[in-house]
């Protein structure tokens, strides 16, 4: 008997199934029900569902109860997936919390409380996150102008929490760290009350790079929002590419050659060690190891001339269109790669040699900001994060995709889930990045690039002067653009620090009626205050380099 | 009339003579917040390599530094920040806008997004590009250097105004 049928049978009269397009099981549930139906499913005995993957919501202006909730649950020993949704009115815009059930749910309950202001009863701190006391309106909801800002003075940016940070304690001390603090990447923000050195008590602040990505993506077509999607983890750009892409073909049903299919598989696990570099290379800056950083960076350099030759950007790649990518791969494609490949491994066994035993970084890194498993999937982990904290759930071996079974490598699992077993994990999927690669470029398909289907393949120019079907399908795809079926869809693949996710919902129309990325960096890094406790201020820029939280995911 | 030939040929070696230093000794203060700072730290690592024009000096705090790289998208949340670190500055100091985004705001016509930081702090070289690439920003430096020394050499501040 599935998690579903016990669902049904326990709380039958509390909700309705509904169909659901993505095959993952999808309820509908009184909103006053939704908290006792989360706790019983958390609670389960053989399927237990112990991490909300996402939680979000969605504006449905012409029904009665308006607001959605969305909530994406996890069985992570399993890989069961199960989806919940609540609805509520405009005129009483609440719906109890579930932070009771996951304390994952805090940041994405605030999150939707600040876009389309529902509140959720029982959250213990209910404040806008993204945005600020100073917004007015809720930019989510489709009523609200795009263009529409508000004026921010240095007054109205951050108000901690009432009662904690101002707390009359004359031996302890309130410390803001950030945004501009180089340790901060420029955008986070932390308050740290200090007793002596000693963390006490922190808050993070974050939205100092909310670029509104998700209000962008409803204003544009399907095809325009892959540029958007490259500046979500902009430290691996064609990962999200491909994340975004490959949602909108499960949602049409298309299946994508296999020359696409690999030359994804190997850009993305080159964008995976890029996004990897940055990573363990700020990492060791901020903790005062610089010259790894030149090793680093020369990575980098060397991906971005592959990158720049296959697509003509460094960073920003754009390089996956829907059914396929923007253009053939280069000749020498093969020859760059086998360079690469070349030239990597020294680099990684350099660096490898320089820190790794270093006796300095080990006295800062091991035992510092770690983690249970148990704790890292309440607040919702996943990828490298996650697995060094001992759980070995990575999205390319659990649901394979392109071909990932195909290949053989291994999932590098920590022990300890603290920053020196992060750095260590990250390390080794360098390593095994490079092997899927070595596998995937040797079996290289010949093929065509693009899938041949009329609903999103532009058809050549000969084809559009020469023949009728050609010159009807360029009008309409130029036209009209390209239309997913009705209704929506959850797909996710593994990005640099985890499930990377996109919830999108389609009406029919040229442009989405809602796309919901769930970045896997916003789930770890609202664990990072409660990590900090009992930590030394100097711990601060130690751990959060090594949770590679990168803002533009974050923020959107 | 001796004196004064004297004094205005001593002024403008000594303008000249600081022109040249200022404009080959810049020490940044990235504020960098997002795309845009990882093709600036492209610019300072061993491949571009800032440090050959004197550059390499990167500061984190607004009063040693004299150039404010702006890269990144600068939202409305952190302009007041942006404001202050600016105003943190000593004279005489210059802004580079890197990228669209600290430009005009790119494509990001959005409810939080400033549309360029010019909104805020004067602007001596915009640099194109979403990011620009590591030679476009490298031209902006270069740019800015040469207009430095020219201002130096005709007698002028060289400040926000230009």
């Amino acid at each position: 008997m599935s998690i579903s049928e016990r669902l049904l049978q326990a709380h039958g009269t509390d909700l309705v199934e509904e169909p659901s397009r993505d095959g993952v099981p999808t309820f509908r549930v009184a909103r006053e029900k939704i908290e006792d139906v989360c706790r019983f499913l958390r609670k389960d005995e053989t399927e237990p569902m112990d991490m909300l993957m996402d939680l979000c919501g969605v504006d449905y202006r012409d029904r009665q109860d308006r607001f959605e909730v969305v909530y994406q649950l996890f069985n992570t020993p399993n890989h069961v997936r199960i989806r919940l949704k609540t609805s509520c009115p405009e005129s009483d815009p609440s719906v109890p919390s579930v932070y009771g059930v996951w304390k994952g749910a805090d940041w994405f309950e605030r999150e939707v409380f600040d876009m389309y202001g529902v509140s959720f009863s029982g959250h213990p701190d209910l404040r806008r996150l993204l945005t600020g006391e100073y917004f007015k309106g809720h930019p989510l909801r489709k009523d609200y102008e795009p263009g529409k800002r508000f004026p921010v003075t240095e007054a109205d940016i951050y108000r901690p929490p009432a009662g904690k940070a101002d707390e009359g304690d004359f031996e302890t001390m309130l410390v803001n760290v950030g945004p501009t603090h180089p340790a901060m990447h420029g955008t986070f923000r932390v308050m740290a009350r200090l007793d002596g050195e000693k963390i006490v008590w922190a808050d993070t602040e974050i939205g100092y790079l909310h670029r509104c990505f998700e209000k962008m993506s409803e204003t544009h077509n399907y095809q325009q929002v892959i540029p958007y999607t490259d500046r979500l983890n902009y430290c691996s750009s064609f990962l999200n590419n491909v994340a975004y892409t490959k949602t909108i073909e499960e949602m049409m049903g298309l299946e994508i050659p296999e020359r696409t299919q690999a030359v994804r598989v190997i850009l993305g696990e080159f964008s995976r060690i890029m996004d990897h570099c940055v990573c363990l290379g700020t990492n060791l800056v901020d903790l005062g190891a610089l010259t790894n950083y030149w090793y680093y960076y020369q990575i980098r350099e060397e991906i971005y001339t592959l990158l720049e030759k296959c697509c003509g950007a460094r960073l920003t790649t754009a390089y996956t269109r829907i059914g396929g990518l923007s253009k053939d791969i280069p000749e020498d494609f093969g020859e760059m790669v086998d360079y690469l490949l070349k030239i990597i491994p020294p680099l990684i066994d350099d660096v490898d040699k320089i820190v790794t035993k270093n006796r300095i970084f080990q006295m800062r890194t091991m035992g510092v900001g770690g983690i249970t498993p148990e704790n890292a999937i309440e607040w919702g982990w996943t990828g490298p994060c996650l697995r060094a904290a001992g759980v070995p759930y990575d999205v390319r071996k659990a649901f394979p995709y392109y071909g990932y079974d195909r290949y053989d490598w291994e999932v590098p699992v920590g022990t300890t889930g603290d920053t020196f077993d992060r750095y260590t994990v990250r390390m080794e999927e360098i390593r095994q990045s490079l092997r899927i690669i070595r596998q995937a470029a040797d079996s290289l398909p010949g093929g065509p690039i693009m899938v041949d289907d009329p609903r999103v393949h532009l058809p050549g120019k000969d084809e559009v002067y020469n023949t009728m079907e050609g010159l009807i399908y360029h009008f309409e795809k130029v036209m009209f653009g390209l239309t997913p079926p009705e209704g929506d869809w959850y797909g996710f693949s593994e990005g640099a620090n985890g499930e990377l996710g996109f919830y999108v919902v389609s009406d029919g129309t040229p442009n989405p009626y809602r796309v919901r990325c769930r970045p896997p960096c916003f789930a770890i890094y609202q664990a990072f205050r409660e990590m900090l406790e009992g930590h030394m201020v100097a711990d601060i820029v130690a751990i959060l380099g090594s949770l590679n939280v990168i803002a533009g995911e974050l923020d959107r | 009339m001796e004196q004064f030939f004297l004094t205005s040929t001593l002024k403008r070696m000594y303008d000249w003579a600081q022109g040249w230093a200022q404009g080959n000794s810049m020490w940044p203060l990235p504020f960098g917040t997002a795309c845009c700072a990882i093709e600036f730290m492209s610019i300072v690592s061993s491949h571009y390599d800032l440090a050959r024009h004197g550059a390499e000096v990167v500061r984190f705090s607004p009063r040693q530094a004299d150039l404010m790289i702006v890269a990144g998208t600068i939202v409305d949340k952190l302009a007041p920040t942006l404001k202050r670190v600016y105003e943190q500055m000593a004279e005489p100091k210059w802004v580079i806008s890197m990228g669209v985004c600290a430009s005009t705001g790119g494509f990001y016509r959005a409810y939080h997004v400033m549309q360029g930081i010019d909104e805020i702090v004067p602007v001596d070289v915009y640099v194109p590009g979403c990011p620009p690439n590591p030679e476009g920003l490298y031209y902006a430096i270069l740019k800015l250097r040469e207009e430095v020394l020219k201002r130096r050499m005709k007698g002028e501040e060289p400040g926000v105004d230009f």
